[in-house]
């Protein structure tokens, strides 16, 4: 299992106190980076995906610049970038 | 010991309190909360002390908030807010009713969650969908949602809730097992609907009467109904409404006649206040007869609905009555519905109003 860096957006950091824009967490795969969130700011998991489980429909994950799904692998020096669209009104 | 007077607004960008004291003459805003999320509901939990809200965001999904401090600080759960792994996910928190040691939650697509800590965590509660019933609920224009819950003041295994479009539920177990309550209300499409079964039930709102467990009032989408029996069998009551259609209805706290509705001029020709000019209707026997309230309010050019959870009355004597507007008006009244007054202006689209009297 190796570290990798997670960017997270500023919409998701703001609502948990003391979550930061970039962290790094061990993980093998994106679902298990999601978990290592998860168990660090309680809640986060389930606000990128659903119950089915399924990335939300407007959220994408990218690693290292590449979409990336929950069962994409991860490696030491991997960054895995959570974006959030830009939509509404 | 103080009274002040809370009230909750839930809107399309986060939640908004005002508060007053007493008098109810000067109010103070705060908001929005809630990281100005689209919000569907934000009430009182007397037990808890703490203002509990509800809504579902496209991009993080659904949530229940929680601040017991009047809104300084909020925490967020949806832990246990799914019908389970593989199945279709929650989107939203329509409505949330918080009754002694236990808050109830309805969702989208409809179902009841319910939490025993306060809105950490929730557990589904699945006899509702069981209901051989529930084969026949069919989304309504707001989707297919659980908007509407009621716990019997004198018996809280009793339990009521709406569904759009499904119909009034009630179970008399805490929600173990249920019953559908829809006796005598019009089908909606019956060319369309089931042969056999509960046909669905488009009910906008209802409301328990107060001091009476067996009396309910209903906007349903064909009309103003009333039940004496908790629901088995519905009697029209609007025959004299300027309209059979709207969402919004509010029980007084003490008189068990009277209930208060924002008749809107119809389900296709705009949904507003009918000619433009803002009224709400009052009834003081169950609804034989009504009458308009208009003092205070707009009576040119007011093109704006009320939505189904968007009027409530406060428990104070005389009664306060607010409605919230989907055009971002509140207005209230602290003589039981007889003159009004803007309360807040220019808000986001309101979804629901709610009340409390917080003795400090």
């Amino acid at each position: 299992m190796g570290m990798v860096t997670v960017l997270l957006p500023a919409s998701l950091v703001v609502l948990f106190p003391e979550a930061e824009r970039r962290v790094e967490v061990e993980a093998t795969d994106v679902a298990s980076a999601l978990d290592a969130l998860h168990e660090r700011w309680p809640g986060m998991r389930d606000r990128l995906i659903d119950a089915r489980p399924a990335i939300r429909q407007h959220i994408k994950l990218y690693v290292n610049d590449e979409p990336a799904e929950l069962g994409t692998a991860l490696a030491a020096g991997d960054q895995l970038l959570v974006v959030p669209a830009i939509s509404g009104g | 010991m103080s009274k002040r007077v809370l009230v909750m607004a839930a809107t399309k960008k986060g939640v908004f309190t005002l508060e007053s004291d007493e008098t109810r003459r000067e109010w103070k805003q705060r908001g929005p909360f809630c990281e100005a999320w689209p919000m569907m509901h934000a009430a009182y939990d007397a037990s808890n002390r703490a203002i509990i809200a509800s809504g579902g965001n496209a991009w993080y999904g659904p949530a229940v908030w929680r601040s017991t401090d009047l809104g300084e600080t909020w925490t967020h759960s949806s832990e246990g807010l799914t019908y389970g792994e593989g199945k279709e996910p929650v989107v939203n928190v329509w409505s949330l009713r918080a009754a002694g040691d236990t808050i109830y939650a309805g969702v989208e697509p409809a179902g009841l969650f319910r939490s025993r800590d306060g809105g950490d965590t929730w557990e589904h509660l699945p006899a509702l969908n069981n209901h051989p019933a529930a084969a026949n609920w069919v989304p309504g224009g707001g989707g297919l949602c659980l908007h509407t819950i009621a716990v019997d003041p004198a018996d809280n295994q009793r339990v009521f809730v709406a569904i759009s479009t499904g119909g009034l539920y009630a179970s008399e177990d805490g929600g173990e097992s249920w019953e559908p309550r829809n006796g005598g209300l019009p089908i909606m499409f019956p060319e369309e609907g089931p042969t056999e079964g509960e046909p669905p039930q488009c009910v906008h709102h209802f409301e328990l009467a107060a001091g009476n467990s067996s009396t309910i009032y209903q906007q349903h989408h064909f009309g103003m109904f009333a039940s004496h029996d908790t629901g088995r069998s519905w009697e029209n009551v609007g025959a004299a409404l300027p309209s059979t259609f709207g969402f919004a209805a509010a029980a007084h706290p003490r008189e068990q006649g009277t209930w208060y509705l924002a008749p809107l001029n119809g389900d296709s020709i705009g949904r507003y206040m009918p000619e433009g000019r803002a009224a709400i209707w009052k009834t003081t026997d169950g609804g034989k007869s009504w009458r308009d309230t208009r003092a205070g309010l707009p009576q040119d050019g007011a093109f704006f609905g009320v939505l189904r959870q968007g009027m409530a009355a406060d428990t104070l004597d005389p009664a306060g009555v607010y409605f919230g507007t989907n055009g971002g008006n509140i207005f209230a009244s602290r003589d039981e519905g007889e003159t009004w007054e803007p309360i807040a202006e220019y808000l986001p689209s309101i979804s629901s109003i709610e009340t409390a009297v917080i003795e400090d």
